[in-house]
């Protein structure tokens, strides 16, 4: 107590503020990277995580989740603002995983080292008592201490061991096996990292976008993010130097139950990649949903499909124009679906302002079945081409494509109609080869329909290494569940009268779960071994 | 792909007909439960004239009244006529879950035959599969493992969810969509599905567990209920073997997942609803793992934790397949 006072009124006062900051700081350190932190952290992940499951996310599904601010308002809103709409990018999540990761590196280098060290090191000493060993086994034999271990020998073979003498006579040995377990486990944790790690990098460099191609031998090229109906690029993503290639659909065939369950999509394609740019060549690819096309770090998937009217205008002057149009489903088990053919430029007029007057834009719904409810196109029956119908509204004046502001590419600006600009001047329902005469002596005629396949273009540069890391984390799961950490000593003590004491006892490091039995087979062995060798 | 309606139609007798054989099941093992206890209390009035229950190590808890019931698990059964009524109820539950599954897998292999594809494409299918590994594993368990009082418990799940599967979720037999024709839908569906089945029994068993640590602080608590359960150790040993069993191959089931939708929906991982709780569900039974090699999470936290693994993997079955709608959304299920 004295000499404790003393040391502390001797210490001086500014040597002792680096220690409490350096004991504040080891404390964290193994607060954080104990176990029971972590536990507590992988609760906080399981948890944080659901939210992204039960609520609507800006990155699955956007329209839903506007919807789901606008009809929740201030709750929404404030859903939005903490990041629950959001969750994968959100700070909290990120702060979990992060000090989770910290956490785990905290864990695993000091055990690597320890486990380093226990692989050169001898097998620890027999216990001087048994007794409180979960195994043991005993019998008396004939034979000598010294023969008791070398009959002993062939059976640890496998583990490693050390033979040690102890007072008057005694010899024992330790055993030891199953370091491999540890070595999966570390390897488990070491390749958790390594995905996670792989997984971030790969959402920085990824990109996948969407694009609409029409099945008549027309092309997509990735030359950039405008090649692209929508376009998702990561972070460090700019579009400038998009992997070079070409697609070109030929066909594209659906398959359909009588329910209209579809039971196929298929296409044929043509690519071009690297060499084949300059010299033309085109190579073929069967694309398939379940088969993408790989092609210069891409891949190419088939999504879905749906229908393009193609639109002719005869305009009074006799010239003519055609164009056909990629309409958007609006009813997935029918492909009833709408869309707008905009036709800007019109032949024979050079007067932007008299141009403007005369745009013509044919929108409408498209039924590949007809439902009729008397003049009005009801629905689609089916999805396949049986009874094809396009209700057309002719709309004839200035669409606003010159406005400079973005339009889509499926509706008419509706400003432009509430601003007298645009007027409906017809409306019709066309089957193929049908067509309407305007009041001008304009004739719009609906030819037919083609069909188009949805692509989705995807780039990860990193998920080979993810699949690595989680097959190397699965070797190490496997590794760490099955094999066991087990120890076994024999110690043979030479009695008075020349016989000897073999006792052997046994210890699962880890779990005792299915050791007993092996135990017991073990030690029968090594009980027996010299008794035979004397019969 | 033409549908045998035949094949079909016995397929879904088969399957009613597994029901009810695991309801009669379900009331032996209840019969079982209840007449030992009759025994029990007759055995206790013995014990007590006797002087106590040291004979057998029994311990009696103070204020309940009863003798503890870990030991008499443990006393060799009588054999033939002079066996119990109860022990017989109990021998015949397990004899009837045996044919049960049975008719069930019979039942599994004819909706096979008669979709000619893989009988893992929606709903009704998966719990077909999933309810059947659940029983198989709980009656190899029950070979090593002194467990079989648990039957009924096991039984009641899969009973309530292969009646649902029947009834709510029931699905036509019919080829599936384009985005499942793959090899990879036998993979990745059949380890999912084999897993979360193989994870029925331990969280069956831990939830038994928490209910006999009740007991524990407090006697009075559950005691009729609980008595005839199995040891808490047993049941832990049951939880822990069969979850390190269950949990790399769920693993591996999530792995293939991510494989075969980098093939058909262009992103190994692409946070859907049953990809995220999928997820979930595997952080809590790795939580499990750790909690229970670590000092001071034994026990009561451990089982805590594998029974909330358990209700996670439920609840991505139904909830995530039912309410919300993501790309797994097309289990027959509109």
């Amino acid at each position: 107590m004295t000499t404790g006072t003393v040391s502390e009124t001797g210490s001086p006062q500014r040597n002792r503020r680096p220690n409490r900051v350096l004991s504040f700081l080891r404390n964290t350190w193994r607060g954080l990277t104990s176990m029971r932190t972590a536990l507590i952290l992988l609760f906080l992940l399981a948890l944080a995580t659901m939210p992204g499951a039960l609520l609507p996310q800006h990155s699955l599904n956007e329209g839903k989740t506007q919807t789901y601010i606008s009809e929740h308002g201030w709750w929404g809103r404030l859903l939005d603002a903490t990041g629950f709409l959001n969750v994968y990018s959100s700070v909290w999540f990120a702060a979990i995983y992060l000090l989770l990761m910290i956490s785990l590196v905290g864990c695993l280098l000091p055990r690597s080292v320890e486990h380093a060290r226990q692989l050169r090191e001898q097998p620890v000493l027999v216990p001087r008592n048994f007794d409180r060993l979960p195994h043991k086994a005993s019998a008396t034999v004939t034979a000598s201490p010294d023969e008791v271990l070398a009959s002993a020998r062939p059976l640890l073979r496998g583990w490693r061991i050390a033979e040690r003498s102890e007072d008057s006579g005694v010899r024992t040995i330790s055993a030891e096996k199953g370091f491999l377990r540890e070595v999966g486990n570390l390897m488990f944790h070491f390749a958790l990292l390594g995905l996670i790690i792989s997984v971030a990098l790969g959402s920085m460099f990824s990109y996948k976008g969407q694009v609409a191609v029409i099945a008549d031998g027309s092309q997509f090229c990735n030359s950039g993010p405008l090649a692209y109906d929508a376009f998702t690029p990561g972070p460090r993503v700019d579009g400038t130097n998009l992997a070079p290639f070409c697609v070109k659909v030929n066909d594209f065939t659906a398959r359909y139950l009588a329910n209209r369950q579809p039971t196929q999509y298929e296409s044929n394609v043509e690519y071009q990649s690297g060499k084949d740019l300059q010299t033309g060549q085109w190579r073929p690819y069967h694309l398939e949903v379940n088969d993408p096309l790989r092609v210069a770090g891409d891949r190419v998937y088939l999504l879905d499909h749906g229908y393009a009217p193609t639109v002719t205008v005869t305009y009074p002057n006799g010239e003519k124009r055609t164009q056909t149009q990629v309409f958007r489903p609006t009813e997935v088990s029918t492909y009833f679906s709408e869309g707008a053919v905009k036709f800007t430029e019109t032949p024979g007029i050079t007067d932007p302002v008299e141009q403007r007057k005369k745009q013509l834009a044919v929108t409408g719904l498209f039924a590949p079945t007809a439902a009729m409810q008397g003049k009005l196109l009801a629905g689609s029956t089916n999805p396949e081409l049986r009874d094809p119908v396009f209700a057309a509204d002719v709309y004839q004046g200035d669409l606003g494509v010159d406005s400079g502001k973005g339009q889509s590419i499926y509706e008419i600006d509706h400003q432009m109609i509430a601003q007298d600009r645009l007027h409906r001047v017809d409306r019709v329902n066309l089957k193929p080869g049908q067509q309407t005469k305007l009041a001008d002596g304009t004739a719009v005629r609906f030819d037919g329909v083609k069909k188009f396949a949805s692509l989705e273009i995807a780039h990860d540069p990193t998920q080979v290494w993810v699949l690595v890391f989680a097959i190397a984390l699965l070797l190490g799961l496997f590794g760490s569940l099955v094999i066991k950490r087990r120890r076994v000593w024999l110690r043979a003590k030479p009695a008075a009268d020349g016989s000897t004491l073999i006792t052997v006892g046994a210890l699962a490091r880890t779990d005792q779960a299915g050791y007993g039995e092996e135990f017991t087979k073990l030690s029968r062995a090594l009980l027996t071994a010299t008794r035979g060798k004397d019969d | 792909m033409a549908i045998n309606a035949t094949l079909s139609q016995f397929s879904d007798y088969a399957f009613a007909t597994a029901i009810a054989i695991y309801v009669f099941a379900f009331v032996l093992y209840l019969a079982d439960v209840a007449f030992n206890r009759q025994r029990a209390r007759a055995r206790e009035r013995e014990l007590v004239t006797a002087g106590g229950g040291e004979d057998r190590g029994g311990t009696e808890l103070p204020g309940s009244g009863i003798v503890d019931s870990t030991v008499d698990v443990d006393v060799p059964a009588p054999k033939g006529d002079d066996r119990p009524l109860s022990a017989r109820f109990g021998r015949m539950g397990v004899a009837l879950t045996v044919l049960g599954l049975l008719v069930q897998a019979a039942s599994i292999v004819l909706r096979g035959l008669a979709v000619e594809r893989w009988p893992l494409g929606n709903m009704y299918e998966y719990i077909a599969f999933i309810t059947a590994v659940g029983i198989g594993a709980f009656l190899v368990l029950a070979k090593r493992f002194p467990i079989h009082r648990i039957g009924a418990w096991v039984l009641l799940p899969v009973i309530v969810l292969m009646w649902l599967g029947a009834t709510v979720l029931y699905a036509n037999a019919a080829p599936v969509m384009p985005a499942l024709q793959s090899y990879w839908l036998v993979i990745h569906v059949t380890i999912i599905s084999a897993s979360t089945g193989l994870l029925l029994v331990p969280g069956v068993a831990s939830l038994m567990y928490l209910l006999r640590s009740i007991n524990e602080s407090n006697p009075r608590k559950l005691a009729r209920f609980v008595q005839r359960l199995p040891a808490k150790d047993a049941l832990d040993r049951v939880a822990y073997r069969t979850t390190i069993f269950a949990f790399p191959l769920y693993t591996v089931g999530v792995i293939c997942g991510a494989i075969w939708a980098e093939r058909a929906w262009g992103s190994f991982w692409s946070w859907d609803p049953k990809e995220t709780v999928a997820l979930v569900a595997w952080v809590v039974y790795a939580i499990y793992l750790h909690a229970r090699s670590t000092a001071g999470w034994r026990g009561n936290p451990a089982a805590a934790i594998n029974s909330i693994g358990f209700v996670v993997t439920v609840f991505n079955l139904f909830f995530i397949n039912l309410v919300t709608t993501g790309m797994h959304s097309y289990a027959g299920v509109s």
